[in-house]
């Protein structure tokens, strides 16, 4: 590697230094835009103790369901986590711990990590069980809980196309989290189905500037479908 | 009669405008993007991130990359945008979405919703439903009047964990529409066939019931 090229070879290096016990934040929505490949090294890798910041948990068999298989996941922060039987018996034994965290302060959260942003203002959640235990303000007669940001130790995130410098572009709605948890990674790694050369992306029409970006890798995806909904042609 | 759910969805429909910027919650809510009346433009907001949500693909149209916010494969229209978790949150928060139409468990007269936690049960998360009824000013809110059971899910105040407080003001059940003010329900539209005493006989929350309760009116032509 030189200057800028974040380009790895393998997905051994792409995860080099990810430990038990770290915080690791991931993209998606569903089995949308995961980092498949990604999630897989982990499982390879073994780490335990995982804190994982994911908007939802896989499903049994893939995306961060496998995690759980070797029961690698301390804790999940999320908002919704309701695809997964193995996800359900390990959180009713007590195993697993959830953070159940409203969608958009959940994101917001991830935002504000990766902006250097310590904590923020919602009214989303006052008066409801997540705001139970959190500072409270006032703002224009409306009431306002306090949430705290969110940066993890790795971020993996599922990119479309990124040029060798780590700049990104996102595909439809596999974009979803992947360009927060970028920001907010204290090494970010992103795999892509395709690198290119620098000037090949536009630079107008980058989603994640290659600065948030550690390590890339390309990999390739299954790209499981979770509601298969069709019209007649 | 009590409403069927495409009757539910059709009544919604009712309170679309042109231009509007609708977000449709799971179930029934997502039914009322087949009623939208001849002529008018509205775009729907998925919340994973997506503004002009088209009809699901045909087969060979099929995106694993492209879908809604309940997981399932769908288009874009002509003029659609797609955007960050982030960015779609700012816009319902930020109140930029027009009406929003989502379910629940029990709605009360103090304007709180339960919708997404039923203690005993295995809890599955909010997913956005916090942040929907915390940013949007116009929401309807479509449940069944009443439990299996008779109990009424129009309540003084609900039982379940709360999804928003003070939030709610426009409610469309099976029975009939009402509005939520002053710590009351106001009894606007009755279903066709349900009278107004099977209503207040399932309605435990304080219920104003005005001298005239129209029945309810649908556009069949949508």
């Amino acid at each position: 590697m030189a200057g800028f090229d974040k380009v790895v070879s393998s997905y051994e290096e792409a995860l080099a230094g990810l430990q038990d016990g770290m915080t690791v934040i991931a993209g998606g929505f569903g089995l949308c835009g995961i980092p498949e490949n990604l999630i897989a090294q982990i499982k390879k890798m073994g780490v335990k103790g995982l804190t994982v910041v994911s908007n939802n948990c896989g499903v049994d068999g893939f995306g961060l369901g496998i995690l759980l298989e070797d029961r690698q996941i301390k804790k999940m922060v999320s908002s919704y986590v309701g695809e997964n039987a193995l996800f359900e018996k390990q959180l009713l034994s007590g195993e697993l711990e959830v953070e159940l965290t409203p969608q958009g302060t959940l994101a917001e959260k991830i935002r504000a990590g990766g902006a250097g942003i310590p904590a923020f203002y919602t009214a989303t959640g006052y008066g409801t069980p997540v705001g139970e235990g959190k500072e409270v303000r006032e703002f224009n007669g409306r009431h306002y809980i306090m949430e705290e940001s969110i940066v993890g130790d790795f971020a993996i995130v599922k990119g479309w196309k990124a040029d060798r410098y780590g700049n990104v572009v996102y595909r439809h709605t596999a974009q979803n989290f992947n360009p927060l948890a970028a920001t907010a990674g204290k090494i970010t790694v992103v795999e892509v189905e395709e690198i290119v050369e620098p000037g090949e992306l536009d630079p107008t029409h980058i989603h994640t500037p290659g600065i948030y970006v550690n390590r890339v890798i390309k990999g390739s995806f299954e790209k499981r479908i979770e509601q298969r909904t069709v019209r007649k042609g | 009669m009590a409403l069927s759910r495409e009757q539910i969805a059709m009544r919604v429909a009712r309170e679309l405008q042109d231009g509007f910027y609708v977000n449709l919650g799971i179930g029934i809510p997502t039914l009322v993007a087949n009623y939208v009346p001849k002529g008018m433009q509205v775009m729907l907001q998925s919340e994973n991130g997506l503004l002009g949500m088209g009809p699901f693909p045909t087969e060979d149209e099929i995106d694993a990359d492209l879908i809604n916010a309940g997981k399932q494969t769908v288009t874009t229209i002509p003029g659609a945008s797609i955007f960050s978790s982030a960015e779609s949150f700012a816009m319902i928060r930020g109140g930029h979405v027009d009406l929003t139409v989502l379910g629940a468990f029990e709605v009360d007269v103090a304007g709180n919703i339960a919708s997404w936690m039923i203690p005993g049960k295995l809890i599955k998360g909010m997913g956005g439903a916090m942040d929907l009824v915390a940013g949007a000013d116009n929401i309807i809110v479509t449940m069944t009047h009443a439990s299996k059971n008779g109990e009424s899910k129009l309540l003084t105040r609900c039982s379940l964990p709360l999804t928003g407080a003070g939030c709610i003001k426009r409610v469309l059940t099976d029975l009939a529409y009402l509005e939520i003010d002053n710590g009351a329900f106001i009894l606007k539209e009755r279903a066709p066939g349900v009278s107004v005493e099977e209503i207040v006989s399932k309605t435990e929350g304080k219920l104003i019931v005005p001298d005239h309760v129209p029945e309810m009116q649908f556009d069949e032509e949508a």
